[in-house]
């Protein structure tokens, strides 16, 4: 029975002394506690958010980069193409103005070809003409130097005249 | 029996350990009994008078070192009379005198003091308990010593926490604040929230002081030697004093719906002669549950490690200590978890009680 009778004396210091560690350990040990545990938690939290955002931050740069990339080799492969096609069309204008040119010089040529030949042909014909009128000046100047042959042939000429 | 082989056999070294376990652990408490049993040398072994003398409180404090006699430090008594204050040292009043001899009276200011037992009484000229005279102990007595030392591990620990989270804001915990955390932590998160829900912050003071005020008296209560070696969680008026605490925190901080229930539950009219007396009994009997609870547990542990270590004494024979020392050592471990679990209960309870009392009802 004696174990479970309180005894007064220890009913009250405890109370006392349990109230003063209370108070103590409330003000100078619980509350500088639970409150870095707070802010620690909080801080945690923040950081955790703040990675979040950061991560889609970067998530977002990420995509933004490889549309830009994309963007830039579509980009990058129009242009190629384009001047594959203007090389293309420059080398098949090139050719086709050196034919064009070539062409045209032939023409020239052939044309002043002609020209240069008939001159030359008019030429070697007035020559012709001329040694064949002296050739002939000279034959018949030949055949014509005695007065017989000259008379034959008047006398020829004369009977072939039908008046 | 050849001592030889038992130096020489593997168990040595585990029954050194054993002994010298022992010999620190009942120091205290058994050197002077068997002192008691030389100066009454018929008188044979009591274990009651051995475990009660521990389990109980006295006005001496032991201290023991071993190899060496037992010496009692006296105590103040402190005593209110109806007639005044009266203080003067436990010597006088012999707090160690011989079962069997009259103890000595000391003439105080007002009266003459007596030990009857543990207990302090006054007297008259003949040495006839005086019943007029009206005398209240609040002497400093072997139990509130070890709570004041109790409370001094309790406020250097903790001040050395909160020095630390001072000191390294910020930054991860380290030493004494790493090992603490996770129980503040958990007294907070697994204790505190789920029983008392958004409120909670309002009681994380008397739920913390609560929790590591029983666990630190509870571990310091299996220290066999100092300063352990009392057993102050399993005194009814420590319980007592805490449950009070618990009761008053719990009426004050109930709201309407708490109050509701108890005087004005839905219920048909004729069952309110019933079920208000019961819910009256309700509000006592959740505290007094905690008393007990926590009065048993620790009494009846120190209770069983003392009555094995008695065995040795009854069987009057060492080799006995092969079989209770390794009891003993296992009661230590259960008692270990005990003095961990009493303090998480007893906080789980109070964090519940509370909860019940502030919930909010939506209907």
């Amino acid at each position: 029975m004696e174990l479970v009778t309180p005894d007064l004396g220890l009913v009250v210091w405890t109370t006392l002394s349990f109230l003063i560690l209370l108070f103590i350990l409330g003000k100078f040990a619980w509350k500088p506690i639970l409150g870095a545990l707070n802010d620690r938690e909080r801080f945690i939290e923040d950081s955790l958010s703040k990675a979040e955002a950061a991560k889609d931050e970067m998530a977002r740069l990420t995509n933004e980069n490889e549309s830009l990339l994309k963007q830039a080799r579509a980009e990058r492969d129009q242009i190629l193409s384009d001047a594959r096609k203007v090389k293309e069309q420059m080398i098949a204008d090139a050719k086709e103005l050196a034919h064009k040119e070539g062409a045209r010089m032939i023409e020239l040529a052939r044309v002043e070809i002609n020209n240069q030949k008939s001159i030359a042909m008019a030429d070697v014909k007035n020559q012709v003409a001329t040694l064949s009128l002296q050739i002939a000046e000279k034959v018949l100047r030949k055949q014509f130097e005695d007065h017989q042959k000259q008379d034959e042939l008047v006398s020829q000429l004369l009977k072939e005249v039908k008046l | 029996m050849n001592n030889s082989s038992i130096l020489n056999s593997k168990i040595f070294k585990p029954l050194l350990i054993s002994a010298l376990f022992l010999l620190f652990c009942v120091k205290p408490t058994l050197s002077f009994s068997q002192e008691k049993a030389a100066e009454a040398s018929e008188k044979r072994f009591d274990p009651k008078e051995l475990v009660f003398e521990h389990i109980g409180d006295s006005h001496s404090w032991p201290v023991s070192v071993p190899f060496m006699s037992e010496h009692f430090v006296a105590l103040p008594i402190i005593l209110y009379t109806d007639k005044g204050l009266e203080i003067f040292s436990s010597e006088k009043l012999g707090f160690h005198h011989a079962e069997g001899h009259e103890a000595p009276v000391y003439k105080g200011e007002h009266y003459s003091y007596k030990l009857e037992g543990k207990k302090v009484v006054a007297v008259n000229e003949t040495g006839e308990i005086n019943k007029e005279a009206k005398v209240y102990d609040f002497s400093i007595t072997r139990n509130v010593i070890s709570m004041w030392m109790g409370m001094i591990v309790l406020l250097i620990i903790f001040f050395a926490v909160a020095s630390a989270y001072k000191k390294r804001s910020g930054r991860a915990p380290k030493g004494l604040q790493s090992l603490l955390e996770p129980v503040i932590l958990f007294v907070r998160d697994d204790v505190a929230i789920p029983n008392i829900g958004v409120k909670y912050a309002k009681y994380m003071p008397l739920l913390l002081t609560i929790f590591f005020f029983i666990l630190i008296n509870n571990l310091l209560g299996l220290v066999p030697f100092f300063p352990g070696g009392f057993n102050l969680t399993g005194n009814i008026a420590v319980t007592l004093v805490l449950s009070f605490i618990v009761l008053i925190v719990i009426n004050f901080s109930g709201n309407k719906y708490y109050w509701k229930h108890i005087f004005a539950p839905g219920i048909p009219l004729w069952l309110y002669p019933i079920m208000v007396p019961v819910e009256i009994i309700g509000i006592i009997s959740k505290p007094f549950a905690l008393m007990i609870r926590l009065f048993a547990n620790i009494t009846a542990g120190h209770i069983i490690v003392l009555s094995l270590i008695s065995l040795i004494f009854i069987f009057k024979t060492a080799w006995m200590s092969t079989v209770s020392v390794p009891f003993v050592v296992f009661m230590d471990c259960i008692e270990l978890l005990v003095a961990f679990l009493q303090a998480f209960i007893f906080t789980m309870l109070t964090s519940l009680f509370i909860g019940m009392a502030v919930e909010e009802h939506h209907h």
